[in-house]
């Protein structure tokens, strides 16, 4: 993977981890190395990693946040296994993460923090910085970055506490050296934030980032520098954007092409407030938010908006699901368009608030009380929940049905460059409306989407009730036993009514063989990377994905038949497995990881082989 | 704004009758929700109201029926979410006039935190509660409003709970409207949902409402035929607090407390009533006054005028509109910063 040629080591992709106490600034310093990267252009993917407590002590390990670049000249789909570098700010961060550096990896270290304070904090009895067989291990680079942060502003009249706080920016400049990345998108990212409202700090962060750049080409402190070179990346126009970023703007655009306004209600939950957060900055695209009082009332809100006439939306996380399915069920039987999206995190119960799984799932599918079937959609990368939110909007109103989008923290917190779709590829949605000439009954349906005609207050003589009473087809309160029978086949049926227009599914690698690898939600990058890796070293391995997981593709059992064996890699205990062995009767393989973390891609990689080679 | 909204220029006459639904109403006979049924559908034939624009909606329980007995746009919800049902739609078309119909299990119970939330948001919506202290559809358990022993079902040997006062929770929650009424005296009902509806920004009316079945009586000792003239006060803006068969007693201040006066000999010092007043203490006063040592006041006890979460949420989205402009897809797809990837 490495050659050298003129003192550089060119790699086709580098991970490089940015460690320290919250208060280091780490998220900031790997939003810059991003947005320098992308400019290269390298392919990239990136993954926040923070505590959940907002200022847990300083130098302890639970105070420790880290945030992971993966850039490269060639695909890049996940944030990457382990990391080729550590920048450990501190002895905590060195501890929590040290174990994730492949052997051999560049350790760049802040020598001052390494106090006899800080490392009884971290647990370290000595110094590991002096520790023989670290430096045997790994190639160790210990810098004095809050020395010589300070002393590149000791003409700065700063207060010594705002001098330290620059030190994160040392840190960014030197590994700027390290993998040859440019300084100026960084100068001109801190003139656009300081240079108005304080010059002073302006010029003391690009002084210390450069300090940090020069550092490396005076000092020669590291045995290697690296290379990535340009990815051959499709021409357009693109953005940097996060997974609940990009669901917020998938929701709007969806309103957008409905000619409806947006009203989505939310209740401050990990990891899926910013979306609540990121919408309430669109008030002038007639988005209205309401922070609602509990998870209940904020999909009680979406409700009532979308039988007013909104598109009425939600976003949580499994333990706000809980709270809200009692009125999916309702949604499910008045029969109104509504998006529910859940940003899936560890459970049971407040379980692990700021890790990723994907164990909602079944709740997705059967979490309510009585016959409740609902639309289940899931995304698959931090862009792709911009279509998935869409598109989930898209079969709302089509098919007048409330519809669950899953995401999860993996995929919220990512974020990857986004090739901005042209606005006039997205379709026009349009709502079943009734015909105000015609005598309007609640429960009419399109008979090819089953959708019930809409009507909403306000229009004359379309007066109607809907609840959650079990009603006949006039929408009419029916206790018949017969009825009911009828109305849950209706329900069923209507999910069933998508399956027409799922597209394709798309097959990485050979269309039949020995092995298919499925998968599901934010899963897509871990598992498709370690099949095309695979593929390209002449191993026939196959994988496909599932956006629709209710109802599931119409030619999905044809295509599970054509392989002799199955696997499904999954952050649960193998719920998809489940859907899967009892729906086609196959003996699916399930790869199951619950450690609040996503799959890597040897991982993966390393199941598959095991398998081809059984 | 929705767009579907058809102003009517001149809007034709309505009746009761048209607000009567084809459906069977299901209540027990001599449930006090008839005549409350009635009143209203009296009511919103003279506000002047389009009746394509009223909505009702409704949680769980006896009174919850009613969207289904009203021919209006209606939703029959879930126990206890009407208020956030109720709060979406109004935030979708504030030109709608929008009813919730609970009752003390439902609004105050089940539905406690909604209804707290709904009355300090000051959406501009009707809340009507029906008060019968007990759970009437579920057969007949004590309520957040039965009086402590109450013997049902669940509590054989007597309720353990201090009751909520409605009225006191709604003052608790700076409601802008506070309001009571009775399912025995139509003319009342009427002219309570008539000021309900006039008020702009939340109104909150408890209705004293007989369960025939399972608590029956349980306000007569308040407004039963031989109880009603020394037990009941009726309020009137800007009129002293005068009760009695003859409007003979009057209230005044001790301190801080009211105590009852002939109002034959001492009427200057007699109370006035003034729901206008911004302070809580007399709303307080009124709200906390009752049987069996004081009438029990009918009536707006309380109204104010504070800006409703429906316009000033409208307002800001105007606001926002005239400083950055209407929303763009180019906005919208491109956000703060680009870049662009050339074909090589």
């Amino acid at each position: 993977m490495t050659s050298s040629s003129s003192g550089f080591r060119e790699m086709k992709s580098v991970v490089v981890r940015f460690a320290g106490d919250s208060g280091d600034g780490m998220q900031i310093v790997g939003e810059r190395f991003t947005d320098t990267s992308v400019t290269v252009p390298n392919a990239i993917a990136t993954f926040p990693d923070y505590p959940s407590e907002i200022r847990a002590p300083i130098g302890t390990i639970a105070g420790v946040s880290a945030f992971q670049v993966h850039f490269g000249s060639t695909n890049v789909l996940t944030p990457g296994d382990e990391p080729d570098a550590l920048v450990a700010m501190n002895p905590a961060a060195l501890k929590v993460h040290l174990k994730d550096l492949v052997p051999g990896g560049l350790v760049i270290a802040n020598s001052a923090a390494f106090t006899p304070e800080n490392l009884e904090m971290a647990g370290y009895a000595t110094n590991p910085l002096d520790d023989p067989e670290l430096h045997s291990n790994y190639e160790i680079v210990a810098i004095d970055i809050t020395g010589l942060a300070t002393e590149a502003l000791k003409d700065s009249s700063l207060t010594m506490r705002e001098k330290l706080r620059t030190k994160n920016f040392f840190a960014l400049g030197f590994s700027y050296w390290v993998y040859s990345r440019p300084i100026q998108p960084t100068i001109d990212y801190i003139n656009a934030k300081w240079a108005n409202k304080s010059p002073q700090l302006a010029e003391a962060n690009i002084r210390v980032l450069k300090a940090g750049y020069f550092l490396g080409e005076t000092a020669e402190m590291t045995r290697n520098r690296y290379m990535v070179a340009q990815a051959d990346v499709a021409p357009g126009t693109y953005r940097k954007i996060s997974g609940n970023e990009a669901i917020a703007l998938g929701l709007i655009a969806g309103a957008k092409k409905s000619g409806r306004e947006l009203l989505f209600s939310g209740y401050p939950i990990t990891p899926a407030t910013s979306i609540l957060e990121a919408l309430a900055n669109y008030q002038h695209f007639d988005v209205q938010t309401v922070q609602a009082e509990d998870e209940i009332a904020a999909i009680g809100v979406a409700i009532g908006a979308s039988f007013a006439g909104k598109i009425g939306a939600t976003a949580t996380s499994g333990p706000g699901m809980c709270l809200k399915s009692e009125f999916m069920g309702l949604a499910v039987t008045a029969e109104l368009p509504l998006v529910i999206v859940n940003v899936q995190r560890g459970g049971p119960s407040t379980g692990l608030p700021t890790k990723t799984e994907q164990a909602d799932l079944l709740q997705a599918l059967y979490g309510r009380h009585g016959e409740s079937p609902m639309p289940v959609i899931a995304a698959n990368s931090p862009s792709d929940c911009f279509r998935a939110a869409f598109e989930a909007v898209q079969l709302a109103i089509k098919h007048s049905i409330p519809v669950i989008l899953l995401s999860d923290g993996y995929l919220a917190n990512g974020s990857e460059p986004w090739k901005l779709p042209d606005e006039a590829d997205l379709p026009e949605l349009v709502m079943p409306f009734a015909d105000p000439a015609l005598p309007y009954v609640a429960f009419e349906r399109n008979p090819e989407t089953l959708a019930r005609t809409q009507a909403i207050p306000g229009q004359v003589g379309l007066q109607h009730r809907v609840g959650g009473l079990e009603k006949d087809n006039k929408g009419c309160i029916s206790h018949d036993q017969e009825n009911h029978s009828r109305m849950t086949l209706v329900r069923a049926a209507k999910v069933e009514a998508l399956a027409k227009n799922i597209p394709p599914l798309t097959i990485t690698g050979p269309a039949q063989g020995k092995l298919l690898v499925l998968g599901w939600g934010g899963t897509y990058g871990a598992i498709t990377s370690a099949v095309e890796a695979l593929n390209a070293e002449g191993v026939a391995v196959s994988s496909t994905h599932l956006r629709y997981l209710n109802p599931l593709p119409p030619e999905l059992g044809e295509l599970l038949k054509r392989f002799d064996q199955v696997l499904i890699p999954e952050l649960n205990s193998g719920q998809l497995s489940m859907m899967i062995r009892a729906r086609y009767l196959i003996d699916a393989l399930t790869l199951s990881k619950v450690k609040g973390s996503p799959f890597k891609i040897s991982e993966i990689r390393e199941r598959i082989l095991q398998l081809l080679n059984d | 704004m929705a767009t579907e909204i058809t102003n009517i220029p001149k809007l034709p006459e309505l009746s009761r009758k048209d607000f009567v639904t084809t459906n069977d109403v299901r209540w027990c006979p001599g449930c006090g929700d008839y005549a409350i049924l009635n009143s209203l559908q009296r009511t919103f034939a003279e506000l002047g109201v389009p009746r394509e624009n009223f909505v009702m909606v409704s949680g769980i329980g006896c009174s919850s029926r009613f969207p289904f007995y009203m021919d209006t746009y209606g939703f029959h919800t879930i126990h206890g979410r009407a208020p956030t049902v109720a709060t979406g739609i109004k935030v979708a078309n504030p030109e709608l006039s929008v009813w919730v119909v609970t009752g003390d299990g439902d609004g105050l119970s089940i539905g406690g935190n909604h209804m707290l939330h709904l009355l300090r948001r000051n959406v501009n919506i009707n809340v009507l509660l029906f008060n019968n202290r007990i759970y009437g559809l579920t057969k007949g358990q004590y309520s957040p409003t039965s009086p402590f022993g109450t013997k049902t079902k669940t509590s054989p040997t007597g309720s353990l709970d201090n009751p909520l006062n409605p009225l006191l929770f709604a003052l608790g929650a700076e409601a802008t409207f506070i309001a009571r009424t009775v399912d025995n005296n139509p003319k009342h009902m009427m002219e309570t949902f008539k000021a309900a509806h006039a008020h702009q920004g939340i109104s909150f009316v408890e209705i004293f409402q007989n369960c025939v079945i399972f608590n029956d009586s349980a306000w007569d000792s308040i407004y039963g035929k031989d109880n009603r003239d020394d037990q009941m006060l009726y309020l009137e803006a800007g009129k002293p607090l005068l009760f009695g068969k003859n409007k003979t007693k009057g209230i005044r201040l001790n301190g801080l407390s009211p105590e009852i006066v002939d109002a034959t000999t001492a009427p200057a010092d007699i109370l006035i009533h003034q729901p206008e007043q911004a302070s809580p203490l007399y709303s307080q006063l009124l709200a906390t006054m009752g049987a069996p040592d004081f009438p029990t006041p009918m009536g707006v006890i309380r109204q104010i005028q504070r800006p409703t979460y429906d316009a000033l949420i409208h307002q800001q989205t105007a606001a926002a509109k005239a400083k950055k402009g209407a929303g763009t897809w180019q906005e919208l797809l491109h956000g703060k910063s680009t870049w662009t990837i050339k074909p090589t």
